[in-house]
């Protein structure tokens, strides 16, 4: 023990600060050690490097709705019918990530106005269970979808997944078709799909609802794929692309939009919004 | 000449005897006919026994089998008159996706189908079955024409899944696929799918949201390959036989769980032992379906269509 920590130790006021682990976060991308409430008050995005960080449902709520809106309850579907278990139990997997996560499963919705025009919105959370695609995110974007119709607004959706879970194997597979029968009845009834691809999108999430968007955005930087990388790297045996699959070289080939800033976000779905409601609805 | 899976290898052993004793028996050896007839009851009987309790990893090698019949195979056993017709529009031709117009029983169809090959040659021109976003798009361009004209469309799936490469995923690869679902969904037709091999992930369902789906009795249809869940969930590759079990890949498992309509049953041994009558039993399969769907108008077909997929997952 040095004689410093002898110090320390005898003085109660200087032993241990209760200080917690995430006061000061380091930026994934640039390295820059940043405030944590600086970074969240900057959208969760690195002041230096401008790399959008990954937000949760309740974050996104707060980014894109005006104050007042709901949050809609995630509807309930059969619990573990394939009774799965790779190294742990699915049904202990669920309930990991319920402890870690505010809401009950991967995707949840909220019905609200974005700067005065009314819509539903759903976002997809990474943190449970890397956002993946089962009964129940499928069945909360058939909710959300028949919710925006029954309110006549449109049903905007910021995407993040790994893919379809594999807990539930061919019934996440039937969430593909199933998520796209929602989407077309959104199309029936002629209100506007408006797709927010943030980071990651990739497998059967990018292949079903996340690619049918009237309009499609990607926030900046955002992993957006169909394969994995390295399943590609695997085949190809090369050295891929700079930026490949990044919302940057999505936009250059022709895949989305527009690639958006989160500070603009808000506004650029408002005036989308605002050009493909047949009628405003305030 | 029968290429033999690693589980057959007792019935391989026999087969070998068989062939050994038959090579001596030159001279009408009564003998040695009486033993063969008795290898030949003991053969049949193990190779019955096998494949009527083939495990799920078991089954994944059969749909996999190199001589197991694909869909260039069944356009010949099973159809008549078939008219390839070829490219997206937008910008290639992809032979891992093969589509026309065909004939099943006289009955006029649109059929389109993953074809895998079946040397070295064949799978490089057809890319191992596995199709990029220009075969999705030309699936999608048939589709909307069997619309137009009021054809019934099948298809035939067999892939390990859609293409991952770079050039797949500038061309929208995923876009594709979601699109080719969307289609499937749209059609103003009958619509039958039948996975006759491997039904891997997004890449078979893009050709496979229908409103009768059929599943030959030893082909699978997962989210992801057996391989591909054992090394992401398990973190080793050495678990594909227990990842198969655990994802429910078989065609009996998939029927119990309301995902497909009908298991259409292969010849004992497997389809590629004797594809003529899996051909023939696939066509009275499909055409059956087929004639079940006639005369329903096409509101109907979209209804059925739609409420079969969104019933999965609710309670």
């Amino acid at each position: 023990m040095s004689w410093l920590s002898k110090v320390r130790n005898s003085l109660s006021s200087l032993a241990k600060r209760d200080t917690p682990d995430n006061l000061w976060m380091k930026c994934p991308s640039c390295g820059e050690m940043l405030y944590a409430k600086d970074f969240e008050a900057n959208l969760s995005v690195c002041p230096r490097c401008e790399h959008h960080g990954r937000i949760g449902a309740q974050a996104r709520f707060e980014q894109i709705l005006d104050p007042g809106f709901t949050v809609l309850p995630t509807p309930r579907v059969a619990e573990n019918p394939l009774n799965f278990r790779d190294t742990k139990k699915y049904p202990d997997r669920l309930k990991a990530a319920r402890a870690a996560n505010p809401y009950p499963d991967a995707l949840t919705n909220a019905i609200g106005t974005i700067e005065g025009i009314k819509a539903v919105l759903g976002v997809q959370d990474f943190k449970f269970m890397g956002g993946s695609m089962g009964m129940a995110v499928g069945e909360t974007f058939v909710a959300g979808v028949e919710r925006a119709i029954a309110e006549k607004c449109g049903y905007v959706i910021c995407t993040a997944a790994g893919g379809a879970r594999m807990q539930e194997g061919i019934l996440s597979l039937m969430q593909m078709p199933k998520t796209t029968v929602a989407t077309r009845r959104l199309a029936a009834a002629g209100l506007p799909y408006i797709v927010v691809l943030t980071d990651p999108t990739t497998g059967g999430v990018t292949a079903s609802f996340a690619m049918l968007g009237d309009v499609q955005i990607a926030e900046p930087g955002a992993l957006i794929g169909f394969a994995g990388q390295r399943v590609i790297q695997d085949t190809i045996r090369e050295k891929l692309p700079d930026g490949f699959q990044r919302a940057e070289y999505l936009h250059d080939h022709g895949m989305v939009d527009m690639v958006v800033h989160r500070k603009d976000l808000k506004t650029t779905l408002a005036t989308l919004l605002g050009y493909l409601n047949r009628k405003e609805v305030a | 000449m029968i290429s033999f899976l690693e589980f057959e290898k007792p019935i391989a052993a026999l087969e070998a005897r068989i062939a050994e004793l038959r090579a001596t028996a030159s001279d009408s050896d009564l003998d040695i006919e009486s033993e063969i007839a008795k290898l030949e009851k003991k053969s049949a009987a193990m190779l019955t026994s096998t494949y009527a309790r083939l495990s799920p990893w078991q089954k994944t090698q059969v749909a996999r089998h190199p001589q197991r019949p694909h869909f260039l195979d069944y356009v010949k056993l099973a159809f008549t008159d078939f008219v390839p017709l070829g490219g997206d529009r937008l910008y290639g031709e992809d032979q891992a996706i093969i589509g026309g117009l065909a004939r099943l029983d006289g009955r006029k169809v649109m059929l389109i189908g993953h074809e895998k090959g079946h040397d070295t040659a064949t799978r490089i021109k057809h890319n191992f079955g596995m199709g990029k976003p220009e075969g999705y798009r030309k699936a999608i361009r048939l589709m909307e024409m069997a619309s137009k004209f009021g054809l019934p469309v099948v298809t035939l799936v067999d892939t390990s899944g859609a293409f991952p490469g770079v050039e797949a995923e500038e061309r929208g690869q995923a876009e594709a696929i979601a699109r080719s679902t969307e289609a499937c969904l749209a059609l103003q037709v009958p619509m039958v799918a039948a996975i006759v091999g491997e039904g891997g992930s997004g890449g078979a369902v893009a050709l496979a949201s229908a409103n009768k789906v059929l599943m030959l009795e030893h082909a699978v249809y997962s989210v992801i390959s057996p391989e591909g869940a054992s090394s992401i969930l398990w973190r080793t590759p050495d678990k594909a036989a227990d990842a198969a079990t655990a994802m429910k890949v078989t065609a009996q498992d998939l029927l119990g769980l309301n995902v497909i309509d009908a298991v259409v049953p292969e010849p004992t041994g497997g389809a590629h032992r004797d594809p003529v009558a899996t051909a023939r039993a696939l066509a009275d399969a499909i055409g059956s379906e087929l004639a079940g769907l006639e005369g329903k108008s096409s509101a109907e077909l979209l209804n059925q269509r739609e409420e079969r997929f969104l019933a999965i997952g609710s309670l």
